[in-house]
């Protein structure tokens, strides 16, 4: 395990796009950064470009009109890059799943490397999933 | 020869830019961690900011399309480039005595680069908002640079001849009492810190690189290994600044016996002043700061000037 490959599983640096989500999961996101959890104890923070990201993190349900934003979202980001999907919606499109504008869960359009499900998950089911998100690395 | 090699350890290894970036990132934790327990929250361990860079230095560097490759790529070095130097003129000057005449003026003068080599880089990324940041940090810079030289001066001034020397500062300090004992040197003190905040574009002056409207801004379309440039060069700024006001407001630096403790408690405590005004204050706007900066901030700095003409 080289040095830089340790700085990748000690600062995760977490882009958060809301492709389609109805915003719960992202208050759910925020409370991670709140004192209760605080994920800045493992060097998880949120930063403002996709460019600085170690981690995309996808929410909603990904309708039509986001696909492009998404893939673009995707391709810019310097890789190597994880992909989380978050929310029920993220993971099989949820409730949305018949939706006359639902284009796919996001592992139909861009690799997914975790999945965290809950509607909305919980603080701690993400902080477990971004656990087992380490452990693939 | 020998003199030669001297100067290529102090600039890489001892003052210059290892000894400098490893202390930046110490104190760039130490900023971290103290926002945290503002925040009520634990906050990351110290390795952090040495996790961060090394992450990013093995990251792939993404050149947006459309961006002037090597303005995009190079004006960040240029900046790590200027705080070295700094880092490395002022060490030397506190440690060995060696300085020349208008030092000063040259340390000013380099502390700017690091800001015009964000310009520079964000003009080169043809992102329309890092142009917004690169704007910003333009005003910021025009705005910040007449108070800071005014505060400077006054620490100039207090000498009995007057003298553009560092050394020639810190002489004056050993024999007559640190700059901060007088009223004059408190006022300048003052003045400096919250240029620095501007210096370092911390809140509230974070105006070019604000996250939520302009994410990032100047920094936006940096990735990898250049990003780390960016992140050092800010963590060495963070421990620059704070060295110049030691050296020229309160003492300078003393690595001998005692003298480091009472070094870097003045270190800490400038540097937590910094960080607890980050923390307290939200963002204002450029047209706000550069009328705080141009106004009462100037007027304060020229109070000060006039009080250490009269000698107080």
């Amino acid at each position: 395990m080289g040095l830089t490959h340790w700085g990748f599983k000690k600062s995760l640096w977490v882009f958060h796009l809301n492709a389609g989500a109805c915003n719960n999961c992202d208050i759910e996101v925020l409370d991670c950064l709140c004192p209760k959890f605080d994920v800045e104890r493992f060097g998880i923070k949120l930063v403002g470009s996709v460019k600085a990201a170690d981690v995309l993190l996808v929410s909603g349900s990904v309708p039509r009109k986001v696909v492009p934003q998404l893939i673009e979202t995707y391709e810019q980001a310097p890789k190597p890059i994880a992909v989380v999907a978050l929310g029920a919606c993220g993971c099989t499109g949820g409730i949305f799943k018949d939706g006359y504008n639902f284009a796919g869960p996001v592992d139909k359009h861009i690799p997914v490397d975790a999945y965290i499900p809950g509607c909305p998950p919980r603080p701690e089911a993400i902080i477990d999933g971004i656990v087992k998100l380490l452990g693939k690395l | 020869m020998a003199s030669t090699l001297a100067m290529v350890v102090y600039f890489l290894v001892f003052p210059g830019f290892l000894f400098t970036a490893a202390v930046g990132l110490l104190t760039s934790w130490v900023d971290r961690k103290v926002s945290a327990r503002v925040q009520w929250r634990v906050g990351p361990p110290w390795y952090q900011p040495f996790a961060d860079v090394l992450k990013l230095l093995g990251k792939e560097i993404v050149i947006p399309e459309g961006a002037r490759r090597a303005g995009f790529l190079f004006a960040p070095v240029a900046g790590l480039a200027a705080v070295v130097v700094v880092s490395t003129m002022l060490w030397l000057t506190n440690l060995r005595g060696t300085g020349f005449v208008g030092d000063l003026i040259g340390v000013v003068y380099l502390l700017t680069i690091p800001s015009l080599g964000m310009i520079i880089g964000a003009s080169a990324s043809s992102n329309p908002l890092a142009s917004v940041g690169a704007s910003r940090e333009m005003k910021l810079i025009l705005a910040y640079e007449l108070p800071f030289i005014i505060a400077i001066l006054t620490a100039v001034t207090k000498v009995s001849p007057m003298t553009l020397r560092i050394d020639g500062i810190l002489e004056h300090q050993a024999v007559n009492g640190v700059m901060l004992g007088s009223a004059s040197g408190v006022i300048a003190f003052i003045v400096c810190i919250l240029c620095a905040q501007a210096k370092l574009t911390y809140p509230p002056f974070d105006i070019p690189e604000a996250e939520t409207e302009i994410m990032d801004g100047t920094h936006i379309e940096y990735s990898g290994a250049i990003l780390a440039v960016v992140k050092l060069t800010q963590a060495m700024m963070l421990f620059t600044l704070p060295v110049l006001f030691i050296t020229l407001f309160w003492g300078g630096v003393d690595l001998t016996g005692i003298g480091i403790l009472w070094t870097v408690l003045k270190y800490l405590a400038i540097v937590t002043i910094i960080v607890l005004i980050k923390n307290t204050n939200p963002r204002v706007k450029i047209d706000q700061a550069v009328r705080f900066f141009w106004g009462p901030v100037t007027l304060l700095a020229i109070v000060g000037m006039v009080l250490a003409l009269l000698g107080l």
